[in-house]
């Protein structure tokens, strides 16, 4: 469905993103990791068209949309979420996510009613009503990705949704994120959350100093050296292990 | 738009519109018609600077544009009023996308858009103050000539409701922008530019839009203003009078709300005037307690009149919020 | 089509008013640097300091350089007192509002200014005015000669003080950042209103340098802030350098379309000026920020 050919972005001289390919599968859960700093956020910018590659390109269902504006990419079916969360602030809950859901409704009517449905499917229907500025930290990337999903994408954009969130906020958000792909959205994910990569995941690329340094299933990936070296770190890589013994 | 959104606005107008067959004076009547001139251009500036979030210091130029263009077809090319009013609508509306084609397509946003909206309106006045065609230093003069063409009429009660009928149509675009689509965008690109972009939405287009609107209406104020006293010249077309005159309503009343101008410019004028009585004709006195409201207003009501607490608890309950300036 | 003599006066000329034009916008720049707010009440405040230094001839006799001393800490402790206790509370931290504050500020000061002095234009009575020096075949005027070599003095005296004292440190560390200035133990908003009285101290020396050639009404200063707001944009918003030059620049700029297109066109070549930088260069000559 998205295809990432050789794509570069030079900021005045610091690469932050070397030739990097990536390939996402239709119906597919794919994860983006790698360290602080690795150019993830930098290749979700090229992906979604906020920023102009260096080189290479970017195909959305075998159309080069490289050059495409943002606005133009999300009525393709493309959308994406910030890691940064900043909802409507004057709007309420529902007002915020019918923003997305105009893209295909123009009616206002049909607009709230979608943005309502969404806002259910994604665990916010008591906050409907509500001033989005009053949302917690949970409820803000819920509505992250409410927002998003109800401009009907095709490919979701996922930037670190669960970043900032305790262990049981992310166990509440996990299946919110697998229901959404089984109702048809594929999704790439950029993700510091091992636990949630391994769970969420079929296949996973590494990025490291801009470089993509490994891809595969979790699991191999994870056990791959390089990707140890580059972005685990060794008593990182022995927590893993711990972990997953507990979890077996 | 259902029947209830449409209720306050109506009921409002309804009153405004009884207002001058309860015998009012010819000044008070006068005194009313400029409030609602000053309304209609700040419910211009409201459409951008309170959906939209981009603060223009410069509507002069749009006003002035509005106001010359109705003058100018009259007198030089004999066009009738009306036609010349709709002209100067249009003008105004052109000028507004162009300007904000430069400046938006520059980035400019903030400060930046602030100053530059000045510049632009203070480069018109020093045009128009050395041109010809419109009347240079000495300004231009609309013979009197009362009658439905000429846009002028015996009895002042007309020309109120005429313009009232304007603020009504101004009001019900307000009013829409709170309930439609182009409404949703404008206030997505105010709140968050990327984030809405990244929800599809067309960012420069939607700002165009606004500012070519908010442009319309502030002209339709210009042209309405020189039918109302007949005489124009440039430090009244393009001054930083009107300027602040239109960004003072909204923000006073209530920014980004329908009814904030409207109610900003009656509170405002009303006090200026009470003002001006107290202090025996001393000039600039009624100013000061306009920039004395500016600040209060951004310090303690950001939110404007109608964020105070006897309106707010209404709002609430319709499950709508005003909009506080930029948190 | 002009004399050679005739160009070269009109350069002159504009130097030593874009001297003038630079002190002002230094105040301007140095709070937009530090505080990364544009204050529209700037130019209301110049005609403050003018009418102050206009009160002291008029009423006391004292010479305007001579104000000087007492003009100064006064407009300093003016501009502090309306950062700390105005405009710093008023806008809770937000730029719109900053920019909506200072425009009420202007308003009150400059109508406040028309209520009490009306809208008569007032100068002071003097003959420092006509003094000349002579330079070959020029005949420059000896106050604005004086104009001239103070502005860049305090212009050298601001750049000392920002690089070679501690307050001067503290303010360039609160400018770089905020909150890392705030964990070292600088009190932030006391650093923004000293800021804020050097911008003002900076209009009252130009008020005295003003003066003996210039003259004062309400609306002075307005005719000042927007040739102060293209200065700083053209040199680059925040950079005392780029003030300078900027000042410099737009001094000869505008005598030279005065001379051109005549008054009532001349100030246009400015705007236009202003507008050109802002929408193809916002930056400036010397901006780094992006």
């Amino acid at each position: 469905m998205l295809a990432v050919d050789s794509l570069t972005k030079r900021f005045q001289g610091l690469v932050a993103v070397d030739h990097a390919s990536l390939a996402v599968p239709a119906g597919s859960i794919t994860g983006l990791i790698g360290p602080n700093g690795a150019g993830k956020t930098t290749l979700f910018g090229m992906i979604s068209g906020f920023l102009t590659p260096s080189e290479g390109r970017v195909l959305f269902d075998g159309a080069d949309v490289t050059g495409e504006a943002p606005h133009l990419r999300a009525r393709r079916g493309i959308a994406r979420t910030f890691q940064i969360v900043q909802p409507f602030a004057g709007l309420t809950v529902a007002e915020n996510i019918a923003v997305g859901a105009y893209l295909r409704h123009p009616k206002r009517a049909d607009a709230v009613a979608k943005a309502r449905e969404v806002g259910t499917r994604v665990g916010l229907r008591d906050q409907l009503d509500k001033p989005a500025s009053d949302l917690t930290v949970a409820g803000r990337k819920r509505l992250e990705v409410a927002r998003a999903l109800a401009t009907e994408p095709r490919l979701l954009l996922l930037d670190e949704v669960l970043a900032g969130l305790n262990p049981s906020e992310i166990r509440d958000i996990l299946p919110v994120v697998r229901s959404i792909r089984d109702g048809g959205v594929t999704i790439l994910m950029i993700e510091h959350i091992m636990q949630a990569v391994m769970t969420l995941c079929e296949e996973v690329f590494v990025l490291a100093q801009g470089r993509m340094i490994a891809s595969g299933p979790p699991r191999q990936v994870c056990a791959d050296p390089q990707v140890i070296e580059a972005y685990l770190g060794k008593g990182a890589a022995a927590r893993m292990k711990a972990e997953e013994a507990v979890d077996a | 738009m259902s029947a209830r959104d449409l209720l306050p606005a109506i009921v409002a107008l309804a009153l405004l519109a009884a207002l001058p067959f309860l015998g009012l004076s010819g000044s008070v009547l006068n005194f009313l018609v400029t409030t609602l001139i000053i309304a209609l251009a700040g419910l211009g500036w409201n459409v951008l600077g309170g959906f939209g979030g981009q603060y223009s210091f410069g509507h002069a130029a749009f006003f002035g544009t509005g106001a010359y263009a109705t003058a100018i077809l009259q007198m030089k090319l004999g066009w009738n009023a009306w036609g010349a009013l709709g002209a100067g609508i249009g003008f105004g509306a052109l000028v507004g996308l162009a300007i904000g084609y430069l400046s938006f397509r520059a980035g400019l946003r903030g400060s930046y858009f602030a100053l530059v909206t000045l510049a632009f309106a203070e480069v018109f006045r020093i045009l128009a103050n050395a041109a010809d065609f419109t009347g240079g230093a000495a300004g231009l003069l609309l013979p009197l000539r009362p009658g439905l063409a000429t846009l002028q009429f015996a009895d002042r009660k007309l020309f109120y409701l005429l313009v009232l009928a304007f603020v009504g149509v101004a009001l019900l675009i307000s009013r829409w922008l709170e309930r439609s689509r182009f409404g949703a965008h404008l206030i997505a690109v105010r709140e968050n530019e990327e984030a809405a972009r990244a929800l599809g939405v067309d960012a420069l287009a939607v700002k165009l839009r606004a500012i070519a609107l908010s442009a319309a209406i502030t002209g339709a104020a210009g042209g309405l203003y020189v039918q109302s006293f007949l005489y124009l010249d440039a430090g009244v077309a393009y001054g930083t009078w009107i300027s602040v005159e239109a960004l003072l309503a909204p923000i006073v009343g209530g920014i980004g709300t329908a009814f904030g101008p409207l109610v900003g410019a009656l509170a405002l004028q009303g006090l200026g005037e009470i003002t001006k009585h107290l202090a025996g004709g001393i000039p600039g006195v009624d100013l000061v307690v306009f920039g004395a409201c500016l600040i209060a207003v951004i310090a303690f009501a950001p939110q404007g009149l109608l964020g105070l607490r006897p309106f707010r608890r209404r709002r609430k309950a319709r499950g709508e919020r005003t909009v506080p300036v930029g948190a | 089509m002009y004399a050679p003599q005739i160009l070269i006066e009109a350069a002159l000329n504009g130097l030593m008013t874009g001297a003038v034009y630079a002190l002002i916008a230094l105040g301007l720049t140095l709070v937009y640097g530090v505080l990364h707010i544009i204050n529209f009440a700037h130019g209301a405040l110049l005609t403050v300091a003018m009418f102050a230094v206009w009160g002291a001839f008029a009423l006391v006799h004292v010479d305007p350089y001579w104000a000087m001393v007492g003009i100064v800490p006064l407009m300093f402790g003016l501009g502090y007192g309306l950062q700390r206790f105005v405009i710093g509370p008023a806008s809770h931290g937000n730029d719109n509002n900053v920019l909506l504050v200072t425009l009420g500020l202007s308003i009150v000061l400059e109508n406040g200014l028309l209520a009490l002095f009306r809208s008569d234009t007032r100068a002071l009575d003097s003959d420092a005015a006509l003094q000349v020096i002579e330079l070959g075949p020029l005949l420059l005027s000896t106050p604005r000669v004086i104009g001239f070599a103070a502005s860049l003095a305090v212009t050298g005296l601001l750049w000392l003080v920002l690089n070679r004292t501690d307050t001067g440190r503290a303010i360039r560390a609160v400018a770089r950042e905020k909150l890392g200035a705030r964990l070292v133990g600088i009190e932030v908003d006391h650093v923004y209103a000293v800021t804020f009285g050097i911008g003002c101290a900076c209009l009252a020396v130009a008020a005295c340098l003003l003066m003996p050639t210039y003259y004062v009404n309400p609306r002075s200063g307005a005719a000042f802030v927007l040739v102060a707001f293209t200065i700083v944009v053209l040199g680059g918003m925040g950079s005392i350098a780029g003030a300078l030059v900027g000042g410099l620049i737009i001094g000869v700029v505008e005598s030279f379309s005065g001379l051109l297109l005549g008054d009532s066109l001349g100030q246009i070549g400015i705007f236009l000026i202003f507008i050109l930088v802002l929408l193809v260069r916002p930056t400036g000559l010397f901006g780094a920020r992006a």
